[in-house]
């Protein structure tokens, strides 16, 4: 998802740009995400994350636009805000200490998300019945929702028209810098290029460590839920449940600490199912058709990594979770700084050097 | 266009007959209502939600989801993995269907 996004901003600046790309058995988050354009629950602990990601969002609508102009492939992007339902009194007393402690960690900017009560939230979904066991929501203006897989074919297939080539089952083994020029080895043989991304999600860390940057990332599973398709019934998405553009509802997704198995799981599957049946009764009658797990790409603080390699010039790392959210902003501000140098305000905020910050 | 491939799988004394848009169709009973409907020519068995293009069974094996039809007044059926059972009412499916009434939901919670 990074490595698409960067490249299709890379060759729309007319930069001649080659994706290598892995195999269809890799662990690809780009595949199985929820696909939420989220701010809400960005950046606790690194304000300049939670910027960022609402910075994307900002960006998202003119993004979208243009992926749609230049591919034809209609995205389904929405930005008229998002939910988090809470369900008890517990869950609510909970996210109002969050907001306090986000609203205070964010200062100036504000942090732009308040506790609606059950019948505020009906009102945004006057065509299906609100559960009584929703007690409130989080609401925020600048989140919103995209059909990910369609996300995904556009920028391909936007970059490829913009002049990228890319290669497909071509994992990179290791890589070689002499004389100010990288060169990956691949199954599919060598290729060189002063400037080198490793945008690799859960292939990237042995990577990264060979230029010189430590990348630690660990997985984290999440089971995802689709229902048959039904008419259109939620006009926002929640972080919980969404409703697709073809109709079918999503549920999820589960937080799961086992490794890189992606499988599903029945518990699981039965909580995430109850939650959404406790959220929204009229989908208890509704058909599960398909059901997966993905691992999740996490920094130790689930914030993005951007760095260039202080003993690699010209090789950088990018990842995190949230590579929907910020596709975007990857598409735009990421590629134009590793194409021209001109880096984002507070960009060293995102240096992978701040997990070895001793605290005092 | 489709027709059964040999002789010995011809629908025979135990023919069951099932409805495509009120029209009969008869099939054995190891049919599923997907193969059954497209041995009766059908032209398309549902419309998609976004788009409303025609479509027809496709894989035959629960894959591919095109099959949807309205079985028995039950919408959104993957008729190639239903079998045939006489006097079945089939119709095409139209798009999505409406969010059922419900709620089940406890009165007190
Ligand atoms: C259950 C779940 C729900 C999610 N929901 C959301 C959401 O709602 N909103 C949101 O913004 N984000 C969401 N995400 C996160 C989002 O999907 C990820 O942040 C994003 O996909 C990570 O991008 P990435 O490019 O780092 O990794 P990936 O998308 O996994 O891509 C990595 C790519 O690198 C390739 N690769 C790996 N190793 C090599 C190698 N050695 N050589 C060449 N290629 C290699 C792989 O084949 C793959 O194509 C979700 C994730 C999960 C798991
Ligand atoms: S024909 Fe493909 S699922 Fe029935």
């Amino acid at each position: 998802m990074f490595g698409a996004a960067i490249a299709y901003g890379l060759s729309r600046a007319g930069v001649d740009t080659l994706m290598l790309d892995g195999h269809d058995n890799n662990l690809r988050a780009a595949r199985g995400n929820f696909g939420l354009v989220w701010v809400q629950s960005k950046g606790k602990g690194l304000q300049r994350y939670a910027d960022w990601s609402r910075e994307s969002a900002r960006l998202w609508s003119g993004f979208a636009a243009e992926l749609t102009d230049i591919t034809g492939v209609s995205i389904a992007h929405r930005n008229d805000g998002g939910m988090m339902l809470l369900l008890g009194d517990e869950e609510v007393e909970k996210r109002k200490i969050e907001i306090a402690e986000m609203s205070k960690q964010s200062g100036a900017t504000g942090y732009d998300c308040e506790i609606i009560t059950h019948a505020d939230i009906q009102a945004y979904f006057p065509d299906i019945k609100l559960g009584k066991a929703v007690t409130g929501a989080s609401f925020c203006p600048h989140d919103g929702d995209v059909n990910p897989l369609k996300l995904l074919r556009a920028m391909h297939s936007g970059f490829v028209n913009s002049g990228g080539r890319y290669k497909s089952r071509c994992t990179v083994n290791n890589i070689d810098h002499a004389n100010g020029v990288f060169t990956a080895n691949t199954q599919q043989g060598q290729f060189s290029a002063p400037k080198i991304i490793l945008a690799a999600g859960h292939g990237i860390s042995h990577l990264a460590e060979s230029v010189g940057i430590d990348a630690p990332i660990r997985p984290q599973r999440g089971q995802v839920l689709i229902t048959e398709r039904i008419q259109q019934a939620l006009p926002i998405p929640l972080n919980g449940v969404r409703q697709t553009d073809e109709g079918g509802f999503q549920f999820g997704s589960s937080e799961e600490d086992i490794g890189f198995d992606d499988g599903t799981s029945l518990d699981v599957v039965q909580n995430i199912a109850s939650r959404a049946v406790q959220s929204f009764p009229q989908l208890s009658t509704v058909r599960l058709v398909r059901n997966w797990g993905c691992v999740r790409v996490l920094t130790p603080d689930k914030c993005a990594i951007y760095e260039e390699s202080i003993s690699h010039p010209g090789a950088y790392v990018a990842t995190s979770h949230s590579g929907v959210t910020l596709a975007a902003i990857n598409a735009r501000l990421v590629s134009k700084w590793i194409a021209t140098g001109e880096q984002p305000t507070d960009f060293n905020h995102f240096s992978a050097s701040r997990f070895h910050v001793q605290a005092t | 266009m489709f027709r059964r491939h040999d002789k010995s799988s011809q629908a025979n004394g135990d023919n069951v007959t099932i409805y495509f848009e009120d029209a009969p169709i008869i099939c054995k009973p190891t049919d599923s209502v997907a193969a059954a409907v497209l041995l009766s020519d059908p032209g398309y068995t549902r419309r998609t939600p976004v788009t409303k293009a025609p479509r027809a069974p496709y894989c035959m094996m629960g894959t591919c989801f095109e099959c949807l039809m309205d079985i028995n007044g039950v919408e959104n059926q993957q008729a190639c993995m239903v079998p045939v059972r006489d006097g079945m009412k089939v119709r095409r499916q139209n798009g999505v269907p409406v969010l059922p009434e419900d709620s089940k939901e406890p009165e007190n919670d």
